[in-house]
């Protein structure tokens, strides 16, 4: 199992988010969870992620066989965790690519100790090889964090890091929701790729559009704060024609 | 990194013994001050002129407007202690101080990046050198004493013109004790594109620092000027009070840079003014660590027409530190324009504060005036508060201004986090982000420097 989440309680300024969830990921797959707003959707990325906002009450959760309830964000993202923020945040001033050199470098180095880092110039020729596959312009990249980016590029830059710093699980946490056609197709196309490289995924998402292109082995409905029930693609096809309120 | 870092804090926290001081002493009256204009060797009119501001300064009390002064202890500063005489190679200054600056990296930058350098060392000039071609040009790049020997005329006439003794206490103690400092003329048309450096340093225990710098820019020329002041920590107050005046003539421009780092005992109670002519162009880029409390007003008269004046500026205010700093600029001429970009940031409970004045007199018509202040706060300890008064005597002017002030954001440094950067690296970058505007204004062993003293004080490891 890659990722378990057993009896899995949160909450955040005292109010209790999450109840005694579980979850299951083994890795190579695609997990859909899905749910209304306010299910708490957000609340699990951001619990997976070690949010510093949200507190565990009580449960575990488990990543590539460590606990890691108490680990801090970035060993997180050291083991192989990371999301794909629906709103990623403008950052006045922080250059792209230096931002990125850091995390590569940092990410890379904590996974292997053997690992050597390459100079800025390697660095800099690598992205820049990654940023044209995905028709990102070299310009973007001296540019502040985000800063100015049109809807389709900041997602563009979020898929240039999961290129790039290939994690063992993608979470994409509404990723998709806003999309025009073109996007979603350069998301799924990304990815597939990322699948077939042995990846793991988790969506999470109120809107399966995105699902006309993936293929997900295992979906969830989740509401107020529990899965409430679990299953193949078919429950998509539920979904589809009678909501959430049968599950409510 | 963490090694040059490591450098750079024992180069500030190091202290050298200071024998000098056996012939210094504490306090002030004016015997002390007969003896300081006696051992400069200088002319009647500099010690009356030294005489008179002694009188103001006694006359005088602590400013109350600003941050709380009352725990200064004037009478146990040490107003004079001389460490060295004045060289003119890098050999001949004295090892433990040449160390200081060495690793401070001023000798290989003089190499590298400046026009000039010139080195203080507690009240005197202890190096000064100026390239040949500069000299050939007319320039003159002295140490102020010897300027007032050299070239008493030209002193004379503008010596605390622009910052008269009567301007505040400090001021007057300034004028009174003075010693040291730079002396810059740049003649006519006479364009330097390399800066001219300073680097001032207070070594001994509760030393005050008192160094004045002159600056003529001649019509049509140009010029940049950037200096670096440190101290030791010593757990007793120290004073640094300074005086700059800058007088930009007609169609000349000029940059002022400073990057100060002192120790978290001193007070730095500094007073820069620029004089700014007709169609000429002043520019004031700073950065201000350390120090107890500091309270520096960089302040631009615009005298002629369509004269102008950017103030841009940095204050990191950390734990039991007052940052109280701004800019003023005194528009009295027509099609005269300014722009002010301050920005601050606050940390374990230190405070800082914005305090300008824009100041636009009846006869100037059609100012176009800009004010921007932004302050981040690292934590909930800390403090910032804004206080730009505005006076607005002629109703064609165009003003502006804009003040921000929040917390650094949660959702960005756990982005950051969440992409492998520590929780400090995280800080840092949106950190360096925000003051990018001002360290991209220097010229890089600056920005450089800049960005080491940024990332020591997010560490938290000086003082």
């Amino acid at each position: 199992m890659l990722l378990e989440v057993k009896n899995l309680s949160v909450e955040i300024n005292e109010q209790e988010i999450l109840h005694d969830l579980n979850l299951n990921l083994e890795a190579g797959t695609l997990h859909v969870v899905m749910g209304p707003n306010g299910a708490g959707k957000s609340t699990l990325s951001n619990v997976l992620l070690g949010h510093p906002n949200f507190q565990i009450k009580s449960g575990e959760i488990f990543f590539a066989q460590e606990k890691i309830n108490d680990l801090s964000p970035e060993q997180r993202a050291y083991l192989g965790l990371m999301s794909l923020w629906q709103a990623p945040p403008e950052i006045e001033g922080v250059a792209l690519e230096q931002f990125l050199f850091l995390a590569y470098k940092n990410i890379f180095a904590a996974r292997d100790k053997a690992w050597k880092a390459p100079s800025v110039f390697e660095f800099s020729e690598l992205l820049k090889k990654q940023a044209s596959i995905l028709n990102i312009s070299p310009e973007l990249l001296k540019r502040s964090l985000n800063v100015g980016f049109s809807g389709g590029e900041k997602k563009k830059i979020e898929i240039l890091q999961l290129n790039l710093l290939q994690p063992k699980l993608a979470i994409l946490d509404e990723t998709d929701s806003g999309l025009d056609i073109d996007a979603m197709k350069i998301l799924a196309e990304n990815i597939k790729n990322y699948q077939q490289n042995k990846g793991t995924v988790l969506l999470i998402t109120h809107y399966p559009e995105i699902l006309e292109f993936l293929q997900p082995d295992f979906v969830h409905v989740m509401v107020k704060g529990e899965i409430v029930k679990s299953g193949k693609k078919d429950l998509l096809t539920t979904i589809k024609t009678s909501g959430f309120s049968q599950f409510i | 990194m963490s090694e040059i870092n490591s450098t750079i804090k024992q180069a500030w926290e190091e202290k050298n013994s200071a024998p000098y001081l056996k012939s210094s002493r504490r306090g002030l009256d004016e015997s002390l001050v007969r003896e300081i204009s006696q051992s400069k060797n200088e002319p009647d009119w500099m010690l009356d002129l030294r005489l008179k501001a002694l009188a103001l300064y006694q006359a005088m009390s602590k400013p109350t407007w600003g941050p709380d002064l009352s725990k200064l202890d004037l009478a146990s500063i040490t107003y004079y202690a001389k460490a060295s005489s004045s060289e003119s190679t890098w050999d001949e200054v004295p090892e433990d101080i040449k160390n200081t600056f060495t690793k401070l990296g001023i000798p290989q930058a003089e190499q590298k990046f400046l026009a000039g350098v010139g080195a203080q060392y507690e009240s005197t000039t202890i190096y000064h050198n100026l390239k040949q071609q500069f000299k050939d040009q007319g320039v003159i790049f002295e140490d102020m004493d010897v300027a007032v020997q050299k070239y008493p005329d030209l002193v004379k006439e503008y010596f605390m013109k622009a910052v008269p003794a009567n301007l505040h206490k400090f001021a007057a103690l300034h004028g009174a004790v003075w010693s040291g400092g730079t002396f810059l003329y740049i003649p006519k048309d006479v364009k330097i594109d390399l800066p001219l450096q300073a680097y001032f340093r207070m070594n001994a225990k509760g030393m005050g620092q008192f160094e004045h710098t002159l600056m003529i820019i001649e019509d049509g020329a140009q010029g940049h000027y950037i200096e670096g002041c440190s101290a030791p920590r010593y757990g007793v107050d120290s004073l640094h009070a300074g005086c700059v005046e800058i007088y930009v003539k007609p169609n000349a421009r000029f940059r002022y840079s400073s990057v100060e780092s002192w120790s978290k005992d001193a007070y730095n109670l500094n007073t820069k003014r620029a004089m700014v002519e007709k169609n000429a162009h002043m520019e004031w880029v700073g950065g201000n660590f350390g120090s107890n409390v500091t309270m520096l007003y960089p302040c631009s008269v615009l005298l002629g027409e369509g004269a102008s004046a950017d103030h841009l500026g940095l204050a990191f205010a950390n734990s039991g530190q007052v940052q109280d700093t701004g800019a003023k600029v005194i528009h009295l001429a027509s099609n005269t324009s300014s722009n002010i970009v301050m920005k601050s940031l606050s940390r374990g409970g230190g405070q800082s504060i914005y305090r300008g004045l824009l100041d636009i007199r009846a006869k100037a018509e059609n100012v176009k005036a800009q004010v921007n202040c932004d302050a981040l706060l690292l934590d909930s300890d800390s403090k910032s508060s804004t206080i730009p008064e505005m006076k607005i005597a002629n109703n064609t002017a165009t003003v502006a201004h804009e003040a921000r002030c929040g917390k650094i954001s949660e959702n960005e440094v756990f982005y950051l986090r969440s992409r492998g950067l520590s929780k400090e690296e995280a800080e840092t970058m949106i950190v360096n982000g925000f003051v990018d505007p001002i360290v991209r204004e220097l010229p890089l062993e600056y920005a450089v420097e800049m960005n080491r003293m940024l990332k020591l004080e997010m560490e938290g490891s000086v003082g």
